[in-house]
């Protein structure tokens, strides 16, 4: 029925709003080095470790400092998990004696868990051994997870002090993030789930005789008998989602009944999504001592948010007019109806549409239902908000940073139209801040062009589609956004484990990921070097609800003049040709 | 810039033996304590013969089944080693063909049904394991299968309801017949 659409939608919302300002002040005490509940049990850990690698926590780094430790670490990570897939039919906890994996594909997903990103050119059950998944691909979780947001708490940082040259110690927030804030509540979230069936174990997996036995058949073992992959799931579903990773454990991610086994599952799952971004913006106005910035924020994101999702909505739950011969796609009490090419009974439409606009609001892109089967429109969406910058709620740590970017952009905009110098949060904004900040809008949107015109260009990249038309090129346009945003999802039907894919979108990876980070934290120094300017009647004020509307605006028409002309090519080209040929 | 290698490097094995092997050795091990059913794949076993997992679908051709979503894994559909959907796009030829087809099995089966088929039951799921189908769709074969097993419809209808899950809690998700466990007891039953 469509009410209960709404009713769960509501529901999803309040919670998850429910928690940003608990949350909130938890986060913001973990980075402010105030004693936190669970401080004692952890606080021994965290004083060995410094003390093991030669980590004076109270010295403090300048931002090329900070950069150039997050780099390192950034990279032996990358090397390790590269490490660990050339070489996993050498190592133990393979139980199917899984091959080594190719050097291209290894590549890619050592760039694309270390960016947080966890785009997957490979298929979980079939190429990654556990100790893989375990070793390499839990331990990015956890450690990009926290990188993002050690940066967002540097340029916090930046808006918090005045005329000094440091932000913060990057191993002191790296850790602190991590002890404190994603381990227990990956902890937690790991038994939750299951206890509604999620898999986690290391035996081998399982071989059963099919209930309907076929009489007739050229390979009666196989074609009369299932073979049941199973794994130590649970405990990295349960990071992949609270820390916007979304690296499925198995091909089909959260659609797999052993990733997303139930409805509680799920919400609990949709909820981990956007949990700690949502909550961050109020860290945010907590460490500024000004808690209506950070609500102001929260309401931008969720606005742009509800807008999407109520459009593909509508589009999903409306159907396919190609197939409504013979076949019944209206909701009622006993089906879901709508598009469920792509879906799982379970969730139906609303569960879907919900899940596909938060994971591509965050930069999540786990999905529980394939976006690439979406109606034209539909689909439109979850590429949108991917190329809108990953601003409306975003990664952990990296959605706020990049949102405080185009906050910025925004107070630029408002000065040049009133003729005075823009100001936030206190501090001016100059050429310097205001260069970086082009650079971070521009990095993404340059790569998801030049990336899909190379692809459209090359035989190789042609290759790689599957659906016949416009629908092919919106694969290829969502596949570079998605590399670029450091999203993850895609239109799955593209061939993506091709040396040409795995390596383009590696690379962009790359810079959409430390593009981003190096200019956000040479503004971060710059504004921690500046003094405080104080608040006049001339000030902007940037926690009204004008400020929100200006801050929507600029974000909708930065993402409008750039990708207009590219979807226009895609998805809009093909729910005209819908219409038609219906 | 070189003096933050070495802190690189030492945080980095240190959160590896925490997250990467401490953390899903302590939760296989608590998952194993607390829920070793669903922890090893919800599967259901009698007399120690391995039946199903209650959580992941099985293919059904028999016309004196219930047929579940049609799935896109290759070779075999509802291959459990190698999840994975259709990925067809909504104005794809082939989809609108497989769609059309399944129709055509569906109706070949049950000439005097003439009722629309729940868009449910001729879509491929998104795992290609979905062990659910829709009410709606369990009501559509509903007819089929009692002629087929001789059975009286009305207690057919029964034994599909009360393998019938609605929504949990009565919010979240959408209502849903287990296939599986409705054919295990169809065969049990008769």
């Amino acid at each position: 029925m469509f009410i209960n659409n709404y009713i769960q939608i509501s529901l999803y919302l309040i919670t998850l709003l429910l928690f940003a300002k608990p949350l909130g002040v938890y986060m913001a005490n973990v980075y402010e080095n105030r004693p936190v509940l669970i401080n004692r049990f952890l606080a021994s850990i965290e004083l060995a470790l410094y003390r093991l690698s030669g980590v004076k926590p109270e010295q403090e780094m300048t931002w090329k400092a900070y950069a150039a430790a997050l780099l390192w670490f950034n990279l032996l990570g990358g090397l390790a998990i590269f490490g660990l897939q050339i070489l996993q039919s050498y190592l133990p906890l393979n139980p199917q004696q899984l091959g080594n994996v190719s050097f291209d594909s290894a590549f890619n997903t050592a760039v694309s868990f270390i960016t947080n990103t966890n785009w997957q050119g490979y298929s979980g059950e079939v190429t990654m051994s556990y100790l893989t998944q375990m070793l390499g691909l839990t331990v990015q979780n956890f450690v990009s997870a926290a990188t993002g947001m050690a940066v967002l708490v540097a340029m916090i940082r930046g808006f918090q002090r005045k005329n000094t040259a440091t932000i913060g110690n990057f191993w002191v927030d790296l850790t602190r993030g991590l002890l404190y804030i994603l381990l227990p509540l990956s902890l937690v979230f790991s038994f939750v789930l299951v206890g509604q069936g999620v898999v986690q174990t290391f035996k081998p997996y399982v071989q059963i005789p099919l209930v309907e036995q076929a009489q007739v058949s050229p390979q009666p073992e196989q074609a009369n008998t299932q073979i049941i992959a199973v794994g130590p799931a649970a405990s990295q579903i349960a990071i992949k989602q609270l820390g916007t990773n979304g690296g499925g454990f198995f091909n089909a991610n959260s659609a797999h009944p052993f990733e997303n086994p139930t409805p509680l599952s799920n919400f609990l799952e949709l909820l981990a999504i956007l949990l700690i971004p949502s909550a961050l913006c109020h860290s945010f106005g907590t460490m500024i001592n000004d808690t209506r910035q950070g609500w102001a924020i929260l309401t931008t994101m969720t606005l742009v948010l509800v807008g999407g999702l109520l459009v593909t909505l509508h589009y999903e739950q409306a159907g396919n007019p190609l197939l409504s011969a013979g076949v019944d796609q209206a909701p009622s009490l006993t089906q879901s109806g709508g598009n469920m090419e792509g879906k799982e009974t379970r969730f139906g439409i609303v569960n879907s549409v919900l899940w596909a606009t938060a994971t591509t609001a965050a930069s999540n892109g786990s999905v529980n239902a394939m976006h690439d089967s979406f109606m034209p429109l539909s689909g439109m969406v979850p590429m949108c908000l991917i190329q809108l910058g990953e601003v409306i709620f975003g990664g952990v740590g990296s959605g706020l940073y990049g949102m405080l970017v185009f906050a910025i952009i925004a107070v630029f905009v408002a000065g040049l139209m009133i003729g005075r110098t823009p100001e936030y949060l206190g501090k001016k904004i100059e050429a310097f801040e205001i260069k970086m900040a082009a650079i971070v809008i521009l990095i993404p949107a340059f790569f998801i062009l030049m990336g899909t015109a190379l692809a459209v260009l090359t035989d190789a990249g042609k290759a790689g589609i599957a659906n016949p038309g416009a629908h092919g090129f919106s694969e290829i346009l969502y596949a570079f956004s998605s590399a670029a945003g450091n999203n993850g999802s895609a239109f799955a039907g593209l061939s993506a484990n091709t040396p040409f894919y795995n390596i383009v979108l590696g690379i962009i990876m790359l810079f959409g990921r430390y593009g981003i980070i190096i200019p956000v934290l040479a503004i971060a120094g710059s504004l921690a070097a500046k003094k405080s300017v104080p608040i006049t009647v001339g000030t902007l004020p940037t926690h009204t609800p004008l400020f929100v509307l200006l801050l929507i605006a600029t974000i909708l028409l930065v993402g409008a003049l750039t990708f207009v002309p590219a979807l226009a090519l895609g998805p809009i080209v093909e729910h005209l040709q819908l219409i038609n040929l219906h | 810039m070189a003096q933050q290698l070495k802190p690189a490097l030492i945080m980095l094995l240190f959160f590896t033996c925490l997250t990467g092997i401490a953390y899903p050795l302590l939760v296989t091990f608590g998952a194993q304590m607390l829920f070793p059913n669903q922890a090893n794949g919800s599967l259901i076993i009698n007399e120690k013969q391995m039946i199903c997992s209650e959580l992941i679908g099985q293919p059904f051709t028999r016309p004196d089944f219930f047929w579940g979503r049609p799935s896109a894994t290759s070779p075999n559909p509802y291959n459990a080693g190698a999840s994975s959907s259709s990925n067809l796009g909504p104005g794809n030829p082939s989809l609108v063909e497989a769609v059309k087809v399944r129709i055509a099995a569906l109706q070949a089966n049950d000439p005097e049904n003439k009722a629309p088929v729940p868009i449910d039951l001729v879509t491929a799921s998104a795992s290609g394991l979905d062990p659910h189908i829709s009410p709606a769709a369990a009501e559509y074969q509903i007819n089929r299968i009692a002629k087929l097993r001789k059975m009286n419809p009305e207690k057919l209808r029964e034994l599909v309801q009360s393998h019938t899950e609605g929504r949990q809690w009565g919010l979240l998700g959408e209502p849903r017949v287990n296939v599986l466990s409705l054919n295990l007891a169809l065969d049990t039953a008769h």
